[in-house]
Parts: C-alpha cells; structure tokens; sequence
C-alpha cells in the first residue's frame, strides 16, 4: 500500500511517500503565506520524484501546525503522534522525543509501541524555537547552516541573559561590539535554547533513548548544547526534519486518519513579584 | 549627487527643555536624577524642587556615555553646569553606570515617586511602560512603593516590541497611535502575543491586504492585551496614571483602558501653575523627576552632603 504523509509546519513543509513501509520519495520546502498552495505544489513534486499519480496513493494523512489546512488529505493528526510513529519506526528504543521545529519545541514521552504517554510544549514563545536561532543567525552576520560549525569551535561557554529573542538580538550586537569571539557568542546561542528545551522535556521525564527530531537537530551545535545541558546522550536520526512526514505517513499505511493528544504547556515565569 | 537618507522608522526625536522662569543661582539647592534604562535615558535637573531642565535621548552602546550624553544635553541651554548640582541620583537598569551620580536608588521607586509629582498624590497604581521592561506598581499618596509586578524578560508590552512593529510596516513610531484610529471598525487582536510570532502574523495580513491603519490597529490592542495580564495580576487600584514610552501612544493607552475597563489619568501637570505655564509634560521623565527629589529630600533632611563643586 502507497501511503503519504504531509507535515505543514510553522516555515516549511516536509512530504515522504511510502509503499510496504519503504520510502520512496522525500521532498520539503518552504510553508509561505499559503499553506494549502504550499502543500499541493510540494506533493505533486514528491509524487513526481516518486513516479506516481495521485490515485496511487491509497492514503494521505497530514501533521504540523497547518495540518488541517491540507485539502486533498484523508485525515489529520496532531504532531506528537506524528514525531512518535517516526521515531519509533526508526529508532525503536527510543522512549524520549525532543522536536523542535521553527515555532515550537516539544517533548514527547513514548511507550515501545509508539503512543504518546506524555506530551509537554513550551508556550508561544520564540525563544525556544528554531526561530531564535534564525534571528541570532542574523544579528550574527552568519547563515544559519553555518551557526552549528561556528559553535563547534567555541572554546568556553558565556551566558546569555536575555530570554527572549528580541533582547537576544540586542545582546547579540553588544557582544559583537566588546570583541567577543564569534563561535563563543553562537555557543551561547545554542545553550540558551537548550535550557529552555531541557525544561520542557523534563516536564515529561528524560528516560532513554533520547531522540531529537525537528529542522533544529540538524545544527549539530544545538545538539551538544542540549547534551550538556541534559547530560544524557541524544540520538539524532538522518534527515530528523522529516520524521513528523514519515510518522503521519506511517499512520496513513495504518488506517489511522486521526488521533487525540492532550498537551501540557510550559510557561516560563516572566512577571517578576516585588515588594517595595 | 543624491543622497540617499536611510529612514529609521523606530528613531523617535530626541529632546531637551529649559525652565525659562526659573534663574538657577537664586535657588538654594540644586539636585538632578538620571534615569539611564536600556533603550532610552533621561536627566532631570530640579531648583529647590521644581523643575529646571531635563532631557530626553536614546542610551547608546555604553552606560556612562549615555548618561553623560543626557546631562550634558539637559543643561545644553543653560549656563549650569554639572558642578553646580548639589546632588545627583542614578536610576535605570545602567544606574551602577552613571558616573556623575552620588547615589543610586531602584527605578521602581523612582518612577511611583516621579508619577507621584507629575500625576498628584490620588494616584495609586502606577504602569510604567519602558523600553525593555514593563512594570506595574501600586503606591501610596506619597508615591511610596507598596508592591509591584515586572515583566522585563519578554518584549511584548515594550517599547522594544513597538519599534520592531515600526521598523517592519515602515511607519514612524510616533504615528502608530494615531494611525490606528483612522480605521471603520476594530479588528481582531494579533493573535500571537509573542513580538518575533506577531511580526510573521503582520507579514501574512499585510500580503492579504488588509489595511495598514487596521494592522496597527490590531498590533496595538495585542500589546494592550499584553499589559492588562500584568496589571490583572497586580491589582489595580484607581487613581491609575502612565508613564513612559508607551504612555505617548494612544492606540495602546486607549485600548489598554477599554479592556481594563478602567481610565487612566490625564496627562497633564498636577500643579495648576505648572499646566498654567504650559510646561512640556514628558511621561518618560517620570524616573528621572522622582531621582531628584529623592535627592532634594535627602539634601533637606540632612541625610545627604552637598557634593557641589562651584
């Protein structure tokens, strides 16, 4: 059977088809301002990449904040589900998934057969984001696939105040201005958004294999900041910004067309309380 | 040959005043607050308690020089110089930085003291909205600090977020507010609270053409939206006055009053003469007037020397 999973998220789309649990084509691009147009543009490349028509594909089931707006799917389910299929598919021994994506860092706590236990996000908040890392990118005169190589080479660990990627900008350009080394200022960076991360995860419970998926496990950078921070091992699979896609369409091979998860957001405590 | 003028949508006009009533060598004691925060630094320079000359600036990359760019700028017009104040007071998240300054004292007391003189002694609840930070403060008639809340970790509700808003619609920063209310009927807020998620929101609005004045609009009631959360928390209690930035836009203060459901008070002088001589009332030097007179207080009761040095 020809499955397909479409993951619509905050910057891009991700598509994997698969035939028996096989891929057989693996195409992503940018979300834009119309998601739907995005999705459909996208799929017809994937369909193309994998030499089939649309009535091949048996079932088509959609993941990621703009899932419900993929018109031409049987079903949608929520991204949790999604990273769990995945992840479980690729790394069966994982019990801990971390995803961060452009808009959204998530913690998700498995079972060994891949259902969601356990599921914590952090609040609408660009500082643990991949956006945060995209902002700091720029302030940093760097493109962002260069911010992992940078922060490899840093020698020491600075902090960073700011929790928010607004302030972090400015404190960015301050460091730029006393001289600090580069690779140091991008390692902060990176260590920032770890620490926002591990909280989320800890919410859920950190029990091994730790497995980081999402646009962000590709800075390898990021990916030891958050090992440090968690002190465990985290297992990053090949092309981890495609998991959510290859999840939903595991689903799809399935006959699972929709699901329910219960998030639990994590706040981070910004009013400060003060007597006189 | 064309130059060609790069527009900093964000870059508000910095200003200065001078009293032109008040002849400074008849008073008998000289005091000044400088209030440096993270995006914009003020000097306030009072006779005897009333008010000289103050100044309004952008803080540069640097503590010390932005607060020696603030005094120097206040007392640009006149013939007073530093060494002429008997006392001077820092305030401000740079106040460690500020070199001319005998002391430092919180800008949470300073701003509910400052409030205090420049709203009356009816005031108690105080909102302060800066550059990088937003506070709210609950006072007495004194303008003593009872309690009070702070957000200074998330830019939403900050001047900061304001200008990043400007800078992206390309609208200077000072017509925001009166933009945003040349529109038929009220939009829905922007529904992400977060500045950097908001920005995203705008571009999307924008391209599917929704008026500019209607976006500000929205923008402003998601920034007042923001504040009324710190202000829920806190507890108000009227009188409520403003003061900062912000309290200069009245596409948030309008919005932000609606949804408490309360009105803040008018900006104007409590002192009659002082509205009578129609001087400038500037809600970001709240900070920097209750720097001084803590600094003529304290002259006045002894608890502070003289460190004039002309």
């Amino acid at each position: 059977m020809i499955s397909a999973g479409i993951d619509v998220g905050g910057k891009n789309v991700h598509i994997v088809i698969t035939k028996n649990g096989t891929i057989l084509a693996r195409v992503g691009g940018p979300t834009g301002i119309n998601k739907a147009e995005a999705a459909e543009q996208l799929y017809a490349e994937a369909l193309k990449q994998a030499g089939l028509k649309r009535e091949d594909v048996t079932q088509v089931v959609a993941t990621g904040s703009s899932g419900p707006r993929v018109t031409f799917a049987n079903g949608v389910i929520p991204d949790a589900a999604a990273d769990a299929r995945g992840v479980i598919k690729l790394i069966p021994s994982a019990r801990t998934i971390i995803d961060v994506g452009a808009e959204e860092g998530r913690a998700i706590k498995i079972s060994p057969e891949g259902k969601v236990l356990d599921f914590a996000i952090n609040e609408r908040c660009a500082a643990g984001t991949g956006t945060f890392v995209d902002t700091m990118s720029r302030a940093l005169e760097v493109p962002v696939e260069e911010m992992a190589k940078l922060s490899l080479k840093s020698t020491r660990s600075i902090p960073m105040n700011a929790q928010c990627a607004v302030f972090g900008e400015s404190e960015v350009v301050s460091l730029i201005h006393q001289k600090t080394p580069k690779p140091d200022i991008a390692r902060a960076v990176h260590d920032a958004i770890a620490g926002r991360i591990s909280s989320v995860a800890r919410i859920v419970g950190l029990e091994k294999d730790v497995v980081m998926i999402g646009g962000v496990a590709k800075n390898l950078g990021f990916v030891e900041s958050l090992k440090r921070d968690l002190g465990m091992e985290v297992k990053v699979p090949d092309d981890p910004d495609f998991v959510g896609a290859l999840g939903a369409a595991t689903a799809a091979a399935a006959g699972v067309l929709e699901e329910k998860v219960e998030a639990k957001v994590v706040e981070k405590e910004k009013i400060e309380e003060g007597k006189a | 040959m064309v130059e060609v003028k790069k527009v900093e949508y964000w870059r508000w006009p910095e200003t200065s005043w001078v009293n032109p009533d008040i002849d400074w060598k008849k008073g008998k004691l000289v005091t000044a607050g400088v209030d440096v925060g993270s995006v914009s630094s003020q000097a306030v320079v009072m006779v005897d308690g009333q008010l000289y000359a103050y100044s309004n600036t952008r803080t540069g990359s640097d503590s010390p020089d932005s607060a020696w760019k603030c005094v120097n700028m206040a007392l640009e017009k006149s013939d007073m110089k530093v060494d002429n104040i008997d006392y001077c007071i820092g305030t401000g998240y740079g106040r460690v930085n500020v070199p001319m300054a005998q002391q430092t004292i919180t800008e949470i007391a300073c701003h509910a003291r400052g409030a205090n003189f420049m709203y009356g002694p009816e005031i108690r609840t105080v909102l302060d909205m800066g550059g990088q930070d937003c506070k709210a403060i609950r006072c007495d008639e004194r303008g003593k600090v009872m309690k009070f809340m702070m957000n200074d970790k998330c830019a939403a509700g900050t001047g900061r977020g304001m200008e990043v808003f400007a800078d992206l619609i390309r609208v200077p920063v000072w017509e925001i507010g009166p933009r945003s209310f040349q529109i038929k009927q009220e939009p829905p807020m922007i529904s992400s609270t977060c500045v950097v998620f908001a920005k995203t929101e705008v571009v999307g609005l924008l391209q599917e053409g929704m008026p500019e004045n209607d976006i500000m609009a929205a923008y402003c009631a998601a920034m007042a939206h923001r504040i009324t959360e710190l202000l829920n928390r806190l507890g108000m209690e009227e009188k409520f006055a403003i003061t900062g930035g912000i309290a200069k836009n009245e596409g948030v203060v309008k919005r932000l009053e609606k949804e408490l459901g309360v009105k803040s008070i008018d900006k104007v002088w409590h002192d009659p003469k002082m509205q009578e001589k129609g001087l400038p009332f500037d809600t970001q030097i709240a900070g920097g007037i209750g720097a001084a007179l803590f600094a003529f207080a304290m002259l006045e009761r002894g608890k502070a020397q003289s460190a004039r040095k002309a």
